[in-house]
């Protein structure tokens, strides 16, 4: 398996505050990874870095088979290279139905153009369809996604994100507020999802870390503080005291 | 499988009952007014008002092209009728140019010798910048003389300021307020250009007798008048026809998309500032169309005509129709600048109230502040709005949160569900 990200030395700080401080981190091609660790660790600041929304003050980025630096490029340009996010918040387009939802992810040409004179095949309705079968949505294609319930937007946006097809996909707590029949089925999303591309998952809860099973990165005050399975981690004497005491 | 791909595979009338309506009834509109016009019916309808119908329909187009930059892709543009202006201006100068040119080919032919280019080009250009105390083109001018190259720079100018702007405020991420203020700014700086009078244009007089069509003195107003009229009805609906098409795809979900949440439009892969430049330049080259129809019926344009508070008015319209619907921008403008005519017109009776007598002509912009303010506050979908009572289409009941985080999203009360 090669490396399809690697961060090194990055640090950022925001008024003095160090967000960040020397991370390094690795992912291969279809890895299931799980990023832990207590609040203001700096899990969302390390998506940001690595998505383009905040520039790091120093270190690496590199990306793909090429290596290609990920900080000189865009956010959207980040977007059509292959990294997906989701957000903590599901963020759907709540005016839109489901259907036009994973239609605007389906990875297409993104040009203002090639989207004006669009139209949809039939290949690509059956995609969105298989999607929507997927994400456990299928009966809710022509709703508006704004009406669907908060664990639904939640996997609306995972297939959202399947859309686009990404090699990596960052997923920042998608079991938050989620009932445990929900939390079980985006496990399974997640797991499947895992098996062709690498996913990243920023998650607070040890149970559903522990559901997915894989190894597990934990960040504390913007660096990486131990890496392994979830028993060796949670074995960690840094780790208990870190989340467990003062 | 087939619930999905069947929307799909209707036709475009099925897929769109509302544009089918609206073509009806601007098509029963047309044949009502040229049958009760003076031109060609019977006379019921005066040829003035008659222009004032025609003159409504461009404001109605150039409200749909608001309509697309605000109501569906969320940028407050300020400054749409500087492009309105523009289009008025360009179409202006030909038919002055054109019209003073046989003045004055009419006026040197009585001379012993036929007169040289140059004498009629300065013969022209006497006339026309007289009252500016210039006697020579300004470079603007130089394309003056010819129909197509101004019907090219109706299309041409506004689209390219558009773009330029538009580039300059997107690349930058200015959006929100401080957009509406640089519009503000770049329609205010237009009109104090324009009104110096060494800006080419004749100052503060601006173009006027720009409702005699050169070449065509023969034919009366009321026939001239109902060719605008038809022109102006058919311009308005190709505009809803294109309008329909840009918001009906996939392209007016992403712009829909960037209204309600720009950022996560931007996580999708999509170039936001494109999709924005796109719509920018191309609902200024629609307000420019409808500005070189509206202004050879209103016969004068000078530079207050872009002044910044006309740009707000247009707004106005677009709320009080109902932003994010097509005919809402429609029936918003249509419905209040015939009611502005009537009011300011001095045909609503004064109310007298013993100590004071409200004057409608001053009190309207009152009312229609007022009304703005009501609409916004209690009404947000509009006259719109209705529509949806009338056919029994409700609002999501979303707890008060609008649809997205940013400042022009769909209000709660805005979205249908």
């Amino acid at each position: 398996m090669s490396t399809l990200l690697e961060v090194s030395g990055v640090s950022v700080s925001f008024d003095g505050f160090k967000a960040i401080n020397n991370l390094s981190f690795q992912i291969a091609d279809a890895e299931l990874r799980a990023v832990i660790g207590p609040n203001g660790a700096g899990k969302t600041t390390f998506m940001d870095i690595i998505t383009g929304k905040t520039k790091p003050d120093e270190g690496r980025v590199m990306y793909g088979d090429k290596g290609e630096s990920l900080l000189k490029m865009s956010a959207s340009k980040i977007a059509q290279a292959g990294v997906g996010r989701k957000f903590q918040r599901p963020t759907v387009f709540e005016d839109q139905s489901v259907f036009d939802n994973l239609m605007m992810a389906l990875k297409k040409t993104r040009g203002p153009l090639a989207v004006l004179f669009f139209k949809p095949s039939q290949e690509d309705v059956d995609k969105v369809t298989d999607l929507a079968e997927q994400i456990g949505l299928s009966g809710a294609l022509h709703r508006k996604s704004g009406e669907l319930s908060h664990g639904q937007k939640q996997w609306l946006e995972i297939g959202m994100l399947l859309a686009q097809d990404p090699r990596l996909l960052l997923v920042d707590e998608p079991a938050a507020g989620m009932t445990p029949a929900e939390r079980e089925h985006t496990t399974d999303i997640l797991r499947e999802a895992a098996k062709t591309r690498a996913v990243v998952v920023v998650e607070h809860d040890m149970e559903f870390v522990r559901r997915l099973n894989c190894k597990v990165t934990v960040l504390h005050e913007g660096s990486v503080l131990a890496e392994g399975s979830l028993d060796h981690v949670t074995k960690n004497e840094q780790v208990i005291e870190v989340y467990l005491g003062r | 499988m087939t619930e999905a791909a069947l929307p799909r595979r209707q036709p475009f009338a099925m897929r769109f009952p509302s544009v089918m309506v609206f073509l009806a009834i601007l098509a029963l509109f047309t044949v009502g007014v040229t049958i009760l016009s003076e031109g060609f019916g019977i006379g019921v309808i005066s040829t003035s008002f008659v222009k004032t119908l025609g003159k409504t329909l461009c404001l109605c187009l150039v409200a749909l092209a608001m309509d697309l930059v605000w109501g569906y892709c969320g940028i407050l543009s300020l400054g749409h009728m500087a492009f309105f202006g523009l289009g008025g201006y360009a179409i202006g100068m030909w038919l002055m140019y054109a019209r003073t040119e046989i003045i004055v080919l009419e006026s040197l032919a009585a001379a012993p010798l036929p007169p040289t280019p140059e004498e009629v080009t300065n013969g022209i250009a006497t006339q026309i910048f007289g009252v500016v105390g210039a006697s020579e083109f300004p470079p603007i001018w130089a394309f003056a003389h010819s129909l197509p190259l101004q019907l090219a720079a109706v299309v041409i100018v506004p689209g390219l300021l558009a773009l330029v702007f538009g580039w300059l405020a997107f690349r930058s991420r200015v959006t929100g307020v401080y957009l509406s203020i640089l519009t503000q700014a770049m329609t205010l700086a237009l009109s104090l250009h324009l009104f110096q009078n060494d800006s080419g244009l004749r100052g503060n007089n601006g173009l006027s007798g720009l409702q005699n069509l050169p070449g065509l003195s023969d034919v009366p107003q009321s026939i001239v008048s109902m060719w605008f009229f038809w022109g102006s009805a058919l311009a308005l609906a190709l505009g809803y026809l294109l309008c329909t098409w840009v918001v009906s795809g996939k392209f007016g979900s992403v712009i829909r998309a960037i209204r309600d949440d720009e950022a996560r439009v931007r996580f999708l892969g999509y170039p936001v500032e494109a999709f924005k430049l796109v719509i920018f330049t191309l609902t200024a080259v629609i307000a420019g169309i409808a500005g070189a129809l509206y202004y050879p019926q209103a016969g004068i344009i000078n530079p207050a005509e872009i002044a910044p508070i006309a740009s707000i008015y247009l707004a106005v319209w677009v709320a009080i129709g109902g932003r994010g619907r097509l005919y809402g921008a429609v029936i918003g403008a249509a419905f209040v600048s015939l009611l502005s005519t009537w009011f300011t017109g001095g045909q609503a009776p004064d109310i007298n109230l013993g100590f004071y007598t409200i004057s409608w002509v001053d009190w309207w912009t009152v009312l229609l502040g007022l009304s703005f303010v009501a609409v916004t506050l209690f009404a947000p979908k509009g006259i719109g709005g209705l529509v949806d009572i009338l056919i029994d289409r409700k609002s999501p009941n979303r707890h008060g949160a609008d649809l997205g985080p940013d400042q022009g999203a769909l209000r709660e009360q805005e979205a249908d569900k």
